[in-house]
């Protein structure tokens, strides 16, 4: 009972703080933080399939380039509501979800990981093969582009929406169902659970947050969807939010998703000898520091935290 | 009629004969023990009924109807349950999550304060309740034998199958095992097949005792008859059995 105030309570404070904090730092902060949300989505709909379910995915940039092109598609061609390119986003990179789970019932660990990863390469490479519809490399411009407030407020709501829908999947039975799969295959299948349906609706629920998350992705980069944008590098982006935020913790997921959000940008900044890719030796030094010092991920770290304090 | 048949099954591992021409049946409601030495094939005989291995010739029969093409995860739906011989837990869930996995087929029409109520009389019915909230990782071995026996009863199972109930248990944990067997099988109605080196184990609780080794049947009958079968004793060396 208690635990349950404290998380309602700590759920309230998140809100509260990120509804406040618009309009007390700068426009250019506002957008950085508006970013952070975008990966709060995609670390959030990748934690559900490796945390819930132990299936990998080095490939989530792929999806991602499907919601993103998917709003700005639709946006240059019918001007659709940008909201509605949204939903619209979540539904296919369902579909598309379903579908790649189908080949991962027979792979796991290094393999399934593979898999992932071609999909990461090849994707970002469509809209090349069909640059009159996807635009090439000059990529595909959005009917306009938004602010960053409303960037930052329409994120944000997402992410809360996104957050709770996760929460009432994962809190009873498909929650259960998913982390018996990751836990013991055989026993899983022992108890009834079928293999096969949970694992691609995970594939299917996490690669729908990570379509949601890439056109979000597509608005906060002026309105516009590139190939270069989707690269492999924004996969393993969210492949380690989701390692720092470690498995099940909405604070896990927002420093997941603040470390990949920010850290190039802060990183920036910071001038590292003898090198003109200062920012990425930054981040993959700091990757490796936090792997190291944080096995668990920072959920991993609020748990340990929390024993010491009751011991 | 039997409530589980085994008809001339036959299974093969490349050059190893796991199960050779196996018949056997269980009659509802009785308890029967599935005993041999090591590599006799017993293990396998509850992963072809579960379906997790298939036949290569020969049949299943449960409740008058072949196993044969039925999917692993429809087995449970059936109303057959297992346990493992090594635990198959789901470590980094609590004994109560573990228990309302094994009721996974019948939650989908509880709510889940009945499931969990539910879930928490089994575990007290195996003595754990206790425990209900801690995570399975961690908890002694004696427990976490208790735990897969829960989840296996929580799909209220009407055959239920033991692989090695009783190992790694100390002596005072084998008296009340077989208590807790007895009394299951009395308030559930079940039926249950139980693999199992311990003899005393097998003595006090099975009516009817079927004998493989290398895969074949070696004896079969009252556990008084079963213990004298000169074949038998021949199997274990002589040893175990006659002392
Ligand atoms: N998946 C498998 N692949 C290959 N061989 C197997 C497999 N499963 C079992 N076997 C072999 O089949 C034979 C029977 O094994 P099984 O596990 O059924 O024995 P058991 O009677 O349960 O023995 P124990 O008392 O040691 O548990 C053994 O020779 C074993 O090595
Ligand atoms: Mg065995």
């Amino acid at each position: 009972m208690r635990s349950r105030i404290a998380t309602v309570a700590s759920l309230l404070i998140a809100a509260a703080v990120l509804s406040v904090l618009p309009f007390v730092i700068s426009d250019y902060n506002v957008s950085l933080v508006a970013r952070v949300g975008v990966f709060f989505i995609a670390v959030l709909g990748l934690d559900i399939l490796t945390g819930y379910t132990g299936q990998i995915s080095i490939g989530h940039g792929a999806f991602m380039a499907i919601g993103g092109y998917t709003t700005a598609v639709l946006s240059r061609d019918h001007d659709t509501n940008l909201i509605v390119t949204m939903l619209i986003a979540f539904a296919i990179c369902f579909v598309v979800g379903l579908l790649v789970g189908l080949p991962a019932l027979r792979l796991s660990g290094a393999y399934l990981a593979l898999v992932t990863f071609a999909l990461a390469v090849s994707v970002p490479l469509l809209p090349l093969k069909w640059s009159s519809f996807l635009g090439g490399r000059d990529g595909v411009q959005t009917s306009h582009e938004v602010s960053n407030l409303w960037l930052y407020g329409v994120a944000w709501a997402a992410s809360a929406v996104l957050f709770v829908l996760a929460w009432l999947i994962l809190r009873g039975r498909v929650g259960r169902a998913f982390r018996a799969v990751r836990d013991s295959e055989i026993a899983a299948v022992a108890s009834g659970i079928e293999l096969p349906v949970y694992k691609t609706l995970a594939f299917g629920i996490s690669a729908a947050y990570a379509g949601v998350a890439g056109s979000l992705f597509v608005l906060a980069n002026n309105g516009f969807a590139a190939p270069d944008e989707f690269g492999v590098v924004l996969s393993l982006q969210i492949l380690i939010g989701a390692a720092v935020a470690g498995l099940g913790s909405l604070w896990g997921v927002l420093a997941g998703a603040a470390f990949v959000g920010l850290l190039p940008s802060v990183s920036s900044s910071v001038p590292v000898i003898g090198s003109t890719h200062g920012q990425d030796v930054v981040f993959g030094a700091a990757v490796i520091l936090v792997m190291l010092l944080l096995p668990d991920g920072f959920a991993g770290l609020l748990t340990r935290i929390r024993r010491l304090a009751r011991a | 009629m039997a409530l589980l048949a085994l008809d001339h099954a036959r299974l093969r591992f490349g050059g190893i004969v796991a199960l050779d021409d196996v018949s056997l049946e269980v009659e509802d409601r009785s308890i029967v023990g599935l005993i041999g030495p090591n590599g006799a094939g017993k293990t396998t005989a509850f992963n072809a009924i579960t379906r997790l291995y298939r036949l290569d010739s020969g049949d299943i029969v449960f409740d008058g109807r072949s196993l044969r093409r039925v999917r692993p995860s429809r087995v449970i739906r059936l109303g057959i349950a297992r346990t493992f011989q090594n635990l198959e837990l789901f470590p980094r869930m609590t004994v109560l999550e573990n228990v309302l996995v094994g009721a996974h087929p019948a939650t989908r029409l509880h709510r889940e304060r009945e499931q969990r109520r539910h879930a928490l009389e089994t575990l007290a019915d195996v003595g754990i309740a206790e425990h209900a909230e801690r995570p399975a990782a961690g908890l002694p071995y004696g427990t976490l034998k208790r735990v897969e026996l829960a989840r296996a009863l929580a799909s209220l199972p009407r055959l239920l199958l033991l692989d090695e109930p009783a190992g790694g248990l100390n002596h005072e944990e084998v008296d009340e095992l077989v208590g807790l067997i007895r009394r299951l099988r009395d308030e559930r109605e079940l039926t249950i097949l139980l693999v199992e080196h311990h003899m005393r184990l097998v003595m006090e609780v099975c009516e009817h005792v079927h004998v493989l080794d290398f895969g074949r049947t070696i004896a079969a009958g009252l556990p008084a008859d079963v213990q004298r079968d000169p074949a038998v004793i021949q199997a274990y060396l002589g040893g175990e059995l006659a002392a």
